[in-house]
């Protein structure tokens, strides 16, 4: 499934990096736990966190994450948006909570 | 060998406590290193989520830092001194789960006790040396196939 399907079906607010949407999703890890998203989040997955602050474009670069979906409403500010320009990271924000985005997701998926 | 190269690699980057902006910098930059040579993907995995996490380890805890890398055809060893508060128990800090980070460290994600473990895991081998009150040496190998 394609990041662009994601975005479709739950309205998501594609802040940075449209072209990333052609992306395809491997799965999705929820955590709000920077250590573990290093440990345990796959290559193309989705990450479903309500962190905004700088280090989520490191992480997700790191660990070659398809994209990230900022839950709740909370918005990145402008210079993270910015970052995840140049590091080509797909950021998306929902208002939404974690469970509903991770519950249509697990649904999508299996 | 699996390098494109049979030299050995040196460098070195600059870590400044309490700079969370710069956060995954270094291990970016040995990332994209490791990739121009040729690195298994699983290994450039491994060795970036260790740097990583000792970068943190430094930002987090210390006022300033130093990563050095060595790669050699047969392993990649990153040495990470800080000048920092040093650790007073060792065993308690490689325990999953403990963490002596503030609590806005731990609002932003870190700090939870995983650092540590995490470097242990994707090594081949890990030395950690402490003195309180002067600093702390993380020195941890990835062998190559």
């Amino acid at each position: 499934m394609k990041l662009s399907e994601v975005v479709e079906k739950l309205s998501l607010d594609v802040k940075t990096v449209d072209d990333g949407l052609q992306k395809e999703v491997t799965g999705v890890y929820v955590s709000d736990l920077l250590s573990d998203v290093m440990a345990n989040a796959k290559d193309g997955n989705i990450w479903i966190t309500l962190q905004t602050h700088m280090n989520i474009v490191a992480v997700a670069g790191l660990k070659n994450l398809a994209g990230i979906i900022i839950v709740n409403n909370r918005q990145p500010e402008k210079e993270i948006n910015e970052k995840a320009e140049s590091e080509k990271i797909t950021i998306m924000t929902t208002s939404l909570p974690a469970f509903e985005v991770a519950g249509e997701l697990y649904k999508m998926l299996t | 060998m699996s390098l494109n190269t049979d030299k050995t690699i040196e460098g070195s980057f600059q870590l400044i406590g309490g700079d969370f902006s710069i956060a995954g910098e270094s291990s970016a930059q040995l990332k994209k290193i490791l990739t121009d040579l040729g690195v298994e993907e699983d290994i450039i995995r491994r060795a970036s989520i260790a740097t990583f996490e000792a970068e943190m380890n430094v930002i987090i805890y210390a006022a300033a830092g130093t990563l050095n890398y060595t790669i050699t055809p047969e392993q990649i060893r990153i040495v990470i001194v800080d000048m920092g508060p040093g650790i007073k128990d060792i065993d308690q800090a490689m325990q999953e789960g403990f963490s002596t980070a503030p609590d806005w460290v731990r609002e932003m994600g870190w700090g939870a006790g995983m650092g540590l473990p995490n470097i242990k895991k994707n090594s081949d081998e890990f030395k950690l040396d402490s003195v309180v009150g002067e600093g702390t040496t993380v020195e941890m190998a990835i062998n190559l196939p």
